[in-house]
């Protein structure tokens, strides 16, 4: 237990998409205008993270690796498909996000309106294929996977959260003008990124 | 630094030997905007994600640039040559394939050729695949361009997106390890260590100064070009 709870900080904090890895920067950056935009935005990345991350995982393991389709044929034992998983993988987070996409506009409205235009625009988030792509090169089991997925969603979230809530105060202040706008931005997200590197060296188990 | 950014610009003159009646004004400015005025990393604001976690050193900044201008050009060329037969609907998932397609040729290559740079280089070369640059583009420029003006487009800005790379690149090596592609800049006889006066300077090596170093590139990139203000 205390190893899924060490993973789950790790990824929230340490490993934090966008301050560790810059992953998902370009809606961070695009979406990060209002706070109320970004929390929609977060929310759908937490969601679809926690989804495909197993999803792929179960789809690396089973279909993919080596040895995976022995019990289809025995001759098959020795088919390695890994060198497919880049097209295997963005293929089911392209239909996942579409299938969440139907399942939460048929059974959860008012959710489908609050995520909105968000939840199409995830498929080309970084942060999501780089997500599987964490998990198959760290090897993470089933439940490890779920974990890493929905932690690494909530520090994606908290990202974003932050930077929308800063950039909102910051149309009052007076930045030199060619500063204004995206550098500022760049250069906050470094300022935090420091911050969140205070994390590092946090040990659970 | 002035070194390196020639060494990429050089790619697309090999061209006009060729074809030379093909590169008329408009052409070149569909190459030259993005490397200034059109960026797509700093006007843009599209492929941040892969870029900046591959630039502490040189090396694997270059061997980045170079894959995502080719897949950027032949993404670009196959879309294009395609763009009449896709239906609308399901474009974005013919152009993901043709990414993925591609990005798994450029990613085998590496990992026969360059062994090394691609263990540096981890998960970051499949990222190509969801890198905003090469899906705008597609949506933005191959979608309803000719194919010899979307070639020419997709060098443009994979070279836009490789000259910040290599530049944020060069000050990370520099000033974090002393060293530019792995030859010593800073006299070992300086430091602390063997009784001199200079430290490296540890900030570099980790993820915030690539932000800080973007931010600054952007901040004197718009200083001198005023089009630039006020685009968020």
């Amino acid at each position: 237990m205390e190893h899924y709870i060490n993973l789950f900080v790790r990824a929230i904090f340490i490993d934090n998409m966008i301050f560790a890895y810059f992953l998902g920067m370009c809606s961070y950056l695009a979406v990060s205008k209002t706070v109320k935009t970004a929390v929609g935005l977060g929310f759908a990345v937490i969601f679809v993270l926690a989804i495909t991350v197993p999803a792929n995982y179960l789809i690396e393991t089973y279909l993919l690796k080596e040895g995976a389709l022995a019990g289809i044929h025995p001759a098959l034992a020795t088919v390695d498909l890994t060198f497919l998983s880049f097209i295997v993988f963005i293929a089911v987070i392209a239909s996942l996000v579409q299938l969440v996409e139907m399942v939460v506009e048929r059974f959860f409205p008012p959710l489908y309106t609050a995520l909105g235009i968000f939840l199409p625009l995830i498929t080309v988030n970084c942060s999501i294929l780089g997500g599987a792509l964490f998990m198959s090169e760290r090897e993470y089991g089933l439940a490890e996977s779920v974990t890493y997925g929905f932690g690494s969603g909530i520090g994606w979230f908290l990202a974003i959260i932050a930077i929308a809530a800063i950039r909102e105060k910051l149309r009052y202040s007076n930045i030199p003008v060619p500063l204004r706008g995206l550098g500022m931005a760049f250069i906050l997200t470094g300022l935090m990124g420091m911050a969140f590197m205070s994390f590092v060296g946090i040990q659970l188990d | 630094m002035a070194n390196e950014e020639t060494t990429i610009q050089e790619e697309p003159k090999k061209e006009p030997k060729k074809k030379e009646a093909l590169f008329s004004r408009r052409n070149r400015r569909y190459l030259l905007d993005p490397l200034d005025d059109d960026n797509p990393i700093t006007v843009q604001v599209l492929g941040i994600c892969s870029a900046l976690a591959v630039t502490t050193k040189i090396k694997p900044a270059f061997v980045m640039a170079v894959s995502v201008v080719a897949v950027t050009l032949f993404s670009n060329l196959i879309i294009s040559l395609m763009r009449k037969g896709i239906p609308n609907r399901i474009r974005m998932i013919v152009q993901l394939t043709v990414i993925a397609a591609l990005v798994v040729l450029v990613d085998q290559v590496l990992k026969a050729y360059l062994y090394d740079v691609s263990t540096q280089l981890t998960v970051f070369v499949g990222l190509i695949i969801t890198n905003c640059i090469i899906m705008g583009r597609l949506e933005a420029f191959a979608m309803a361009n000719k194919p010899w003006p979307s070639v020419l487009d997709g060098i443009g800005n994979g070279l836009g997106y490789g000259a910040i790379l290599i530049v944020v690149a060069v000050f990370r090596e520099l000033l974090g390890a002393g060293e530019l592609l792995g030859n010593r800049i800073i006299p070992l006889s300086w430091y602390v260590e063997n009784g001199g006066w200079y430290v490296n300077n540890g900030l570099m090596v980790l993820p915030p100064a690539a932000m800080f170093l973007i931010g600054i590139y952007i901040w004197v990139q718009r200083g001198f070009n005023k089009k630039l203000h006020n685009i968020s």
